[in-house]
């Protein structure tokens, strides 16, 4: 068996990368809580911002942490464009139309990237991507930290812009009563591109903490999306709480899983979970009962 | 169902049946083939999809079964080719049962359900890759013999003639389902799940039977796939691209309808070899007008090619 001390490090590691998966997670889970739809193109929206990270080391040899300035602000405004001028006009607000046309969306963008940078894997190279930080006896790798870290910021962040302030309570109003909230004056449309906006802003964090010990290419995100699904389902739909935890609790199982049983065998066990929770209780860990 | 009802259904695979014969070179009969294929996989969506409102994620679930099936029973259990495209079909409906078993049972629709069947694909996509009975990563190879026991024809256009004879007779099926009291009950569960029930509808086996029903079609697309490029590998059989292009086929060419699946294949398919002669070797670029015209027809024109038809006063679609 292993020694306590490297499942400690792999379990804390798992932990660290769940909360990347969290951060993912986060954006889709908002976007499903307020406009009760499954954004189906969140995997390629991260894609694209994985891409600008990429982009912005390659050609202005930006340190990929700081490269969020940029691409935050960035995919806020894709996020929000997609929503106000494509998927809400074009899916009326209909369940099904929005799935098929955030599907569709996911597809054009994935094979817009590959036709403008073709199928090869990209990585970025740093100097600290293999740093390790001492913990006591533990060795952890420095990105996975900053990875927490920087995902508990952007949670609280998040509760912070969704209670404190008024386009926060204006998204709340929208989510409980969307007739209600325009009949006070509540712009709704608006409402749900800036959902959108915040949502896929997350992506550019996530895609920032990502790119130093990931690679990209255009079908990264759609590997993602199922593992983002799976800890929106997990945690509950729309629960934000639900997301964090169940972000943490994927990454921990994908990580446990991986060591006992190797990387392929890990994958699966996600796609189970995610079948057994659909299957025995929809609502997730922390959504409310229908 | 009278016999008037077969005349459309029948005329339109007996104009399909006399394409081969008209000269076309190598590389169009392919063209045909495959869009015979993709025409069946999504008259399979359809049915679960366009009739029955369940948007599936996952139908390359029922393609790949039936494609491995036919593949390992002639390779590994010296099945014949015929029989093994039987049980290809069969095994296919046996997965859907037991992908809608679960499903339904838990009250799955909508999203849930295209991310449930989706998931599925998934797992039986890895499991595949790495299991031996599949050829693991390697995949598994059908050996080229020529025969009609062996359903492999050494000249291509008797292969597209059968694929247009499945074709032909998933129109029938479609046409049949129609005029039955089954497909009127899916139409009600569709239209609204709670008034079919009031009114007696039994919802669940209604589903059951449109899962299992369009699985067996989309099964034997998958029969016949295996059984014209005789290879076969976990991202061919399960890998997303069948999902999606059914579904697109089918949503392009016109939910719910008779031909939609058949229009849909063959101008999307059309459509993207001339993007993809014009756009020289780029990846990808068929993909994406592929992407466009799903968004373009679920915006402006809910009813496909074939309600569009409709529209500008064409009889045939619905009819």
């Amino acid at each position: 068996m292993y020694s306590p001390l490297i499942v400690a490090e792999a379990l804390l590691n798992g932990l660290m990368l769940g909360a990347v998966y969290a951060l993912v997670a986060l954006g889709l889970t908002l976007v499903y809580g307020v406009l009760h739809i499954v954004n189906f193109a969140h995997g390629a929206f991260l894609t694209v911002a994985m891409f600008g990270v990429w982009l912005a080391w390659d050609r202005l040899g930006m340190d990929p942490y700081l490269s969020m300035v940029l691409l935050v602000p960035a995919m806020g405004a894709l996020g929000y464009a997609a929503q106000r001028w494509i998927i809400g006009p074009a899916s009326r607000g209909a369940d099904n139309s929005i799935l098929l046309v955030t599907l569709g969306l996911s597809i054009v963008i994935q094979n817009g990237l590959l036709a403008l940078f073709s199928s090869d894997t990209r990585t970025i190279d740093t100097d600290y991507a293999f740093q390790v930080v001492e913990v006591g006896p533990l060795l952890l790798s420095f990105p996975r930290v900053v990875g927490l870290g920087a995902a508990l910021v952007t949670a609280v962040a998040l509760w912070v812009i969704l209670n404190r302030t008024d386009i926060g309570r204006a998204i709340r109003a929208v989510a409980k009563e969307k007739l209600g909230a325009s009949l006070v004056g509540i712009d709704v449309a608006h409402v749900y591109a800036v959902t959108f906006a915040i949502g896929s802003a997350c992506l550019g964090v996530a895609a920032a903490l990502l790119m130093p010990v990931f690679y990209v290419e255009p079908n990264t995100g759609a590997a993602f999306v199922l593992v983002a699904f799976t800890i929106v389902v997990l945690g509950g739909m729309g629960s934000v709480t639900g997301a964090l935890v169940g972000g943490l609790l994927i990454g921990v199982v994908e990580s446990a899983s991986s060591l006992w049983f190797g990387d392929s065998l890990g994958q699966i066990g996600i796609f189970l979970i995610f079948i057994a929770v659909l299957l025995i209780r929809p609502t997730g860990l922390f959504g409310a009962r229908q | 169902m009278t016999s008037r009802d077969l005349i459309a259904p029948l005329a339109v695979a007996a104009v399909f049946c006399v394409i081969p014969f008209l000269g076309l070179d190598g590389a169009l009969l392919n063209l045909l083939i495959f869009m015979m294929i993709i025409a069946l996989a999504a008259q399979g969506w359809n049915i679960l999809g366009g009739f029955g409102g369940l948007a599936s994620f996952g139908h390359a679930a029922f393609f790949g079964t039936g494609a491995y099936a036919t593949a390992i029973l002639q390779t590994k259990a010296g099945l014949g080719a015929w029989p093994s495209l039987a049980l290809g079909v069969a095994l296919g409906a046996a997965v859907g049962a037991f992908i809608g078993f679960l499903s339904f049972r838990s009250g799955l629709r909508g999203s849930y359900f295209a991310l449930i069947t989706l998931a599925f694909a998934e797992v039986l996509r890895i499991a595949s890759n790495s299991a031996e009975i599949t050829g693991g990563a390697a995949g598994i190879l059908i050996r080229l013999d020529y025969g009609f026991w062996n359903l492999q024809f050494e000249d291509r256009r008797w292969f597209a003639v059968l694929a247009v004879i499945c074709v032909g007779l998933s129109l029938v099926l479609v046409r049949w389902m129609e005029r039955a009291r089954f497909g009127a009950r899916l139409i009600a569960v569709r239209e609204n799940e709670e008034a079919a029930k009031a009114l007696g509808v039994d919802v669940f086996r209604v589903k059951m039977g449109a899962i299992t029903l369009s699985a067996a079609v989309t099964g034997l697309a998958g029969a016949l796939y295996a059984q014209n490029y005789l290879f076969l590998d976990a991202q061919v059989a399960y890998g997303s691209w069948i999902s999606i292009e059914a579904l697109f086929a089918a949503i392009v060419g016109g939910l719910g309808t008779l031909f939609g699946p058949l229009i849909g294949a063959v101008v999307l398919l059309g459509v993207g070899e001339i993007t993809k002669s014009l756009a020289g070797g780029v990846p990808g670029v068929d993909l994406v007008v592929f992407g466009a015209l799903l968004i373009l027809t679920v915006a402006f024109a809910p009813g496909g090619l074939s309600g569009l038809a409709q529209r500008l006063g064409f009889k045939g679609g619905r009819a």
